[in-house]
This record gives C-alpha cells, sequence and structure tokens, in this order.
C-alpha cells in the first residue's frame, strides 16, 4: 500500500505539503538549541574542572551531588561513598541519568524531539519521511511510561539542588553571606523546582487521576495549581536549560578565577 | 475595498485530479468559504465544497488552506496578502469524493467503536448527581464540533493509512478520556484505549491541538491524562498494588 498523503483514494497532491509558511523554523531551531545544550553539558560534565568555587560554597547543579573522592572535600556536603573517579567520569553519575530520563521522558521534550530529530512529523501538515509508524506501542519507546519515576527521582535531585543553594548562603568562614552567584543559585533551583512540578506526571499523580475532585478538595486545589504551572511546562523546560547552563558557566569562571564574585553581604 | 486574489483550487475526484488556477474577486469582511462560494457562483458551478452554519459551529467546512487544516468559514481573508496565492485542498487524510468534499466516514465508524455512557448498575436516569467540579474537566471536551481538523493533521494516520485500522486519533481518545474522567461511567475505558483505539500510537507531537478551532487542550487534557491513567493501569506496580491493597473508589 502507498503511504501516507499519497494513498490511493486520497486527493492527487505531489507536494509534501503545501504550508507556505517557514514551517521549517521551529524544529531547525529546537534541534539546534538542543544540541548546543547537550554538547556544552558533556564536555563540562566529562571535563571534571572548574566546577566548585570553595570559598563561595558554588557547586555547579552539572556536579551535584559531589560524593566521590575526586571532589574537595568541601563540595562533599553528602559524604564520599566512592573513591576516586577515572578522568571523563562525571562527577554526579548517580544522578545525571535520572536528569537526564527525566528530560527524554518528558512529554515537552518528548514532543520536541521527534518533531526535530526523528521529524515525526516535522511540523503540522508536513508529511513525515517514514515508511513504518509504532508509536510508543514497542521498545525502546514504551519505556517512556516510566516518566512518573523519573520525576520522582527529579523530585529528590531538587531538594539535592536546594541544599546547594543552602550552603551557598554560608561561604567558607562565614555564617551567613551570600554574593551574585548565589542569587543565580537560587533562581536556577526555583526553576527547577517550577519545571519539575509542572510535569504532566507530577499533574496526574496529585489529582489528574481521581474522578470526584469534590471528595478530595485538598488534592482537587494542588492540581488546579499544579495545572496551572503545567500550562507553562514548554517555557520552563527551556528556561532551565538555560538557567542550568548559566549557572555551571558562571561557577565555572568564579571557580577558574576568570572573574571574582561580587559580594552583598559578608 | 475590493480586490482580485490568486486562488488555487483542488478540482478532482478519487480517479485523480489537479490544482487549477483562479482570479475571484474578494470584498472587506470575508472569509474563504465567501470566496468558494463566489468561485461556485461566477466561475465554477459544479465546484463540490461541504458547508452549512458559516459560523464555526458546524463543522462541515473543513479544508486545507495554504496547507494548513482550517475551517474556510472562520479563516479570514484579511490574514494572507493581497498578492499572495492561496491554494485550497480537501483534506488530505480522507479519501476524496470530489473537489473538496471528502469521505469522512472513517471517523463515522471510530464513533461507533467508543461505547455511550454507562452509569453504574442500579442508578437511573434522573438520579445522576455531579457536583460541578467533578464535570468541568470533561465539560472542555463537550466544545468538540467535529470538524475532524484534529484527525486530519494526525500523522499517526494522515501519514500512514495502515494504521487507520488501529488508531482512533486524537478525537476520539479525547472522547474516551471524557468517559474516563465521568464520575460516574461504569465502564473500563483505560483497556481499551490502549489495547483497541490505539493511544501508544499517539507521540503527542500536538498537531490536533494546533489545528483545533474550538481550542481545546487536546493533547494535554485528554490524551496525556488518559496515557497517565493507562500507566496507572498497565505499566506502574506501585499503583496496581495499591488499588489491590486499598480497593477505594478514586
Amino acid at each position: 500500500m502507498q503511504a501516507g498523503v499519497s494513498a490511493p483514494g486520497r486527493a492527487t497532491i505531489a507536494e509534501r505539503t503545501l504550508r507556505t509558511d517557514r514551517w521549517w523554523q521551529a524544529p531547525l531551531l529546537t534541534s539546534v538549541l538542543l544540541s548546543i545544550w547537550v554538547l556544552y553539558a558533556l564536555v563540562r560534565t566529562v571535563s571534571q574542572r572548574a566546577y566548585f568555587a570553595a570559598p563561595e560554597h558554588y557547586l555547579s547543579p552539572f556536579t551535584s551531588p559531589c560524593v566521590t573522592a575526586s571532589c574537595p572535600p568541601a563540595a562533599r556536603d553528602f559524604g564520599t561513598w566512592f573513591g576516586h573517579f577515572p578522568p571523563f567520569i562525571p562527577l554526579a553519575l548517580i544522578t545525571l541519568p535520572f536528569l537526564l530520563g527525566f528530560r527524554l521522558t518528558c512529554y515537552y521534550y518528548r514532543r520536541a524531539y521527534y518533531r526535530a530529530f526523528w521529524q515525526s512529523p516535522p511540523a503540522c501538515g508536513v508529511a513525515e519521511p517514514h515508511s513504518k509508524y509504532t508509536g510508543e506501542t514497542r521498545f525502546p519507546l514504551i519505556l517512556q511510561n516510566l516518566h512518573r519515576y523519573f520525576f520522582l527521582a527529579a523530585g529528590v535531585i531538587s531538594l539535592v539542588n536546594t541544599w546547594d543553594v543552602v550552603q551557598a548562603f554560608r561561604p567558607e568562614g562565614h555564617t551567613f553571606g551570600f554574593g551574585l552567584g548565589t542569587l543565580i543559585m537560587l533562581v536556577n533551583v526555583v526553576l527547577l523546582w517550577m519545571y519539575t512540578v509542572s510535569c504532566h506526571s507530577c499533574r496526574h499523580i496529585v489529582g489528574g487521576r481521581l474522578r470526584n475532585f469534590s471528595r478530595h478538595p485538598l488534592r482537587y486545589k494542588a492540581w488546579t495549581v499544579v495545572s496551572k504551572l503545567n500550562a507553562k511546562h514548554m517555557q520552563l523546560a527551556w528556561v532551565t536549560l538555560l538557567t542550568l547552563m548559566l549557572t555551571d558557566a558562571y561557577i565555572a569562571l568564579v571557580s577558574s578565577g576568570a572573574i571574582s564574585d561580587p559580594r552583598f553581604y559578608n | 475595498m475590493s480586490y482580485d486574489a490568486q486562488f488555487r483550487v483542488w478540482r478532482g475526484d478519487d480517479e485523480g485530479g489537479d490544482l487549477v488556477d483562479y482570479t475571484v474577486e474578494v470584498n472587506e469582511g470575508e472569509v474563504v468559504l465567501d470566496i468558494i462560494h463566489r468561485l461556485q457562483a461566477t466561475q465554477a458551478g459544479d465546484l463540490a465544497v461541504r458547508w452549512n452554519c458559516k459560523a464555526g459551529k458546524c463543522g462541515s467546512c473543513s479544508a486545507e488552506i495554504n496547507g494548513r487544516p482550517r475551517l474556510m468559514c472562520m479563516t479570514r481573508m484579511s490574514t494572507f496578502a493581497e498578492n499572495e496565492t492561496i491554494t485550497v485542498t480537501p483534506l488530505r487524510a480522507f479519501p476524496v469524493m470530489k473537489d473538496l468534499v471528502t469521505d469522512v466516514s472513517f471517523n463515522y465508524k471510530k464513533a461507533q467503536q467508543v461505547p455511550a455512557f454507562a452509569p453504574p448498575p442500579g442508578l437511573e436516569p434522573g438520579e445522576y448527581r455531579l457536583a460541578q467540579i467533578d464535570v468541568e474537566r470533561p465539560q472542555e471536551f463537550r466544545k468538540c464540533i467535529e470538524c475532524f481538523l484534529c484527525q486530519d493533521v494526525c500523522h499517526v494516520v494522515r501519514d500512514h493509512e495502515e494504521n487507520k485500522e488501529s488508531f482512533s486519533g486524537p478525537r476520539f481518545l479525547m472522547r474516551i478520556a471524557e468517559l474516563d474522567m465521568h464520575p460516574l461511567d461504569a465502564l473500563d475505558r483505560q483497556h481499551t484505549a490502549q489495547e483497541e483505539h490505539g493511544l501508544g500510537m499517539c507521540n503527542i507531537t500536538k498537531c490536533c491541538t494546533e489545528v483545533c478551532p474550538e481550542h481545546i487542550k487536546i493533547t494535554d487534557n485528554a490524551l496525556i491524562p488518559l496515557k497517565e491513567r493507562v500507566v496507572d493501569r498497565k505499566y506502574d506496580p506501585v499503583v496496581w498494588l495499591g488499588n489491590k491493597i486499598r480497593r477505594r473508589p478514586s
């Protein structure tokens, strides 16, 4: 059988699409931005360099929690669980797979990369190039159904990130103090929480799975709040990629001595 | 202000056809359907077009305008430049009958496969009692005018004719979600959504939401919640265990 819009019986139109707008812009931009981010994260996590600024107690979110003997002792807020890591192994090896899993199975990112990389479809009303399609019914895409477990793991990791911010308010030699880096980390962690809580699985868990909201008023209220955040899930997905990158880059600059952190208190 | 617009309209039937060029007068405030009617009245008397309410409520005049699934009666001519050529074709996911009219019976067959609302045993019509907050969520889906633009744009069937057998499309998965969220519906919708209506085929790329003339958040409010409900049933051992232990209705 001839596939898709050329199937027998349908209007005979040779073009893949008759759209006249720049439909290719969005998938192109998505693929470029996601590729840049992945490349940056890869370089930063495998380099094992400039991820901790000891005097200010700034720990990069890409390296948190730092629980190996390769980390400076001051960065090991949660203890030393492993020995020295060989080069090129990310120091946050225990959390990165979960964070990656959370973003990979996220309902928004799925839409983004199915369109941008797999072109299934590249844009609405534009024929995809594949002759066969089974969606998320088979391995490995059936694993997208594990999203809720990655969400729970991401919640725990957000707690770790929050603790990192608390520590950034307690710089070396002071009980309290903060600088520009502390505020950047704070904004980053607030947005990370918003992204995590706005997740579709979270929306389902807090109340979406109910049939009778009237019997569960507190869960209904929670569902209403999460639903409002959920409407901004796409924006939060992009903004948190940016803030993660900026936070890490800022800490790298401070840690390497390229810039000094402006201090507002202490 | 009037001007002459360049139109390309698909003319033909299930044996074949082509895009035909026309120059048609356009007046201020008109929509694409007005122009198609003028074309029919002045130059192409045998042009087939399905329409009814001209108010975006009957869902009859669905077509593809410059490659995008739209209602012709809700597409204002003022959104196009005067020198722009406007292409109008029938829906490309369904068999064509003549010119802009397609055979949408695929949708009626799928509709028949979704069992109607079924109250619990012992509850008679007139005895249903529902709280407003319980019906607000499924009520959003009742705005659907069955224009089938979402069915047309969904790449699962648009680009893969062979999937029509196993995939019901966003409109009917939304109908299943609506019934599954209904506090009094007694049928098992989650199992059939996945096994019989092909929910797993949906990869949530949101084209159905993009084209919906009623602005129903089909993906976020119907398809993804339904997917999560199916995960509860099929892929989440913790929920399964919890339901076994508590046996409490949600």
